[in-house]
């Protein structure tokens, strides 16, 4: 499987690392070039050498997304560190290049609901810290 | 009409003001918290402070009962989004927003945003209107409605130029609205004859520019800029 990321934060570079290691094609976009020193962190070979794929560049930039190739991703991967960019290019993965499987990061859960509705699939870190909170209350409380 | 207006920079709080005094209900809504106590000197209960890309925040301005809805800030993912919601989740019927990179109008596009207005395209077309050469310049493109008005200069070699509007035989989806001679503007009439130098106004569908221009200035190229 093809996977493009883009937004190789702490969570970006995680699930491209793991990615990686489960045997799949890895592609990750981010304007910063400190986040491919990130990929390259605590691994024995650089992410080049592993066979990864780094594009600098930014989300918005169709030719970026080109280059690191949309055109043929399986999954596309929204993970930077807004959410709006985040549900923007989605769609734009969705809509323009077709990719059947579309991951999206949204920080908001309100929002996250929103275009789940719509047809994305929204991941909330939020909504998730929110209900871990509240078991853990409930069962100290308990 | 209830106007809500996202992002309170030189575009939106200008917008707003005018739209105040020309009798309409306002509200402008700024996520930068030292421009929004600025701005709420001059317009008090009319400026709100909050992040507009927030489903909350666009419903405490009463996003369901605005008419309109303007997205101006500096940040083209901001201003998509807040048009989609508006239109999509609270549709709203009419919304315009602001490009600031026109690299990214096709995103615009493609996420059923229209209008979008992009300040350099704006300069780019005056430029173009400004200093006339052969070649097409459009006016105004009516997206919606699939309609838009080009202007031509009317070339020495053009297969008109001589010709009375009625024996023109424009394609089907065009129209000639106004002429313009020696500096001043008419509606042409059936035994107007068409000159050399002329400035033509046209109506038409999209996608015939190529087949107009043949008729008006066919060794014309785009006004370059």
């Amino acid at each position: 499987m093809f996977v493009l990321i883009v937004g190789a934060g702490r969570v970006g570079s995680a699930v491209a690392k793991s990615a990686l290691a489960a045997g799949h094609e890895v592609s990750v976009l981010d304007e910063d070039q400190l986040s491919h020193e990130r990929l390259d962190a605590g691994q024995r070979d650089s992410w080049e050498e592993a066979d990864g794929q780094f594009t600098l560049g930014t989300a918005l930039e169709t030719d970026a997304l080109i280059q690191a190739g949309i055109e043929r991703a399986d999954v596309f991967i929204a993970s930077t560190d807004g959410d709006n960019t985040n549900l923007i290019i989605a769609q734009i993965a969705q809509r323009r290049f077709g990719v059947a499987n579309v991951l999206v990061r949204v920080m908001d859960p309100a929002r996250a609901v929103w275009y789940g509705e719509q047809g994305l699939h929204t991941i909330s870190p939020t909504k998730h810290a929110i209900e871990m909170f509240e078991s853990a209350l409930a069962a100290d409380a308990g | 009409m209830y106007v809500i207006i996202v992002g309170a920079g030189k575009v939106g709080s200008n917008l707003a003001r005018e739209l105040i005094v020309k009798g309409n209900e306002v509200t402008l809504i700024e996520s930068s918290r030292p421009r929004y106590l600025a701005m709420e000197e001059e317009y008090e209960h009319a400026v709100q402070y909050g992040d507009a890309t927030e489903l909350w925040v666009l419903e405490r301005a009463g996003i369901q009962r605005a008419d309109l809805v303007i997205a101006v800030t500096g940040d083209d993912e901001d201003n998509m989004l807040v048009c989609q919601v508006a239109k999509e989740k609270y549709l709203c019927e009419r919304i315009i927003a602001r490009v600031n990179n026109p690299r990214n109008y096709d995103h615009f596009k493609l996420l059923g945003i229209q209008p979008a207005v992009s300040a350099t395209d704006l300069i780019l077309r005056l430029i173009e209107h400004e200093v006339p050469r052969y070649g097409l310049v459009h006016l105004l493109a009516l997206e919606e409605e699939r309609l838009e008005i080009i202007e031509l200069e009317v070339s020495n070699d053009a297969p008109v130029v001589g010709e009375n509007v009625a024996s023109i035989a424009l394609p089907e989806g065009s129209l000639i609205i106004s002429v313009l001679r020696n500096g001043s503007g008419f509606v042409p009439k059936a035994d107007t004859v068409i000159e050399a130098g002329d400035e033509i106004l046209l109506v038409l569908d999209p996608g015939l520019e190529e087949a107009i221009t043949a008729f008006f200035a066919p060794s014309g190229t785009r006004a370059e800029v």
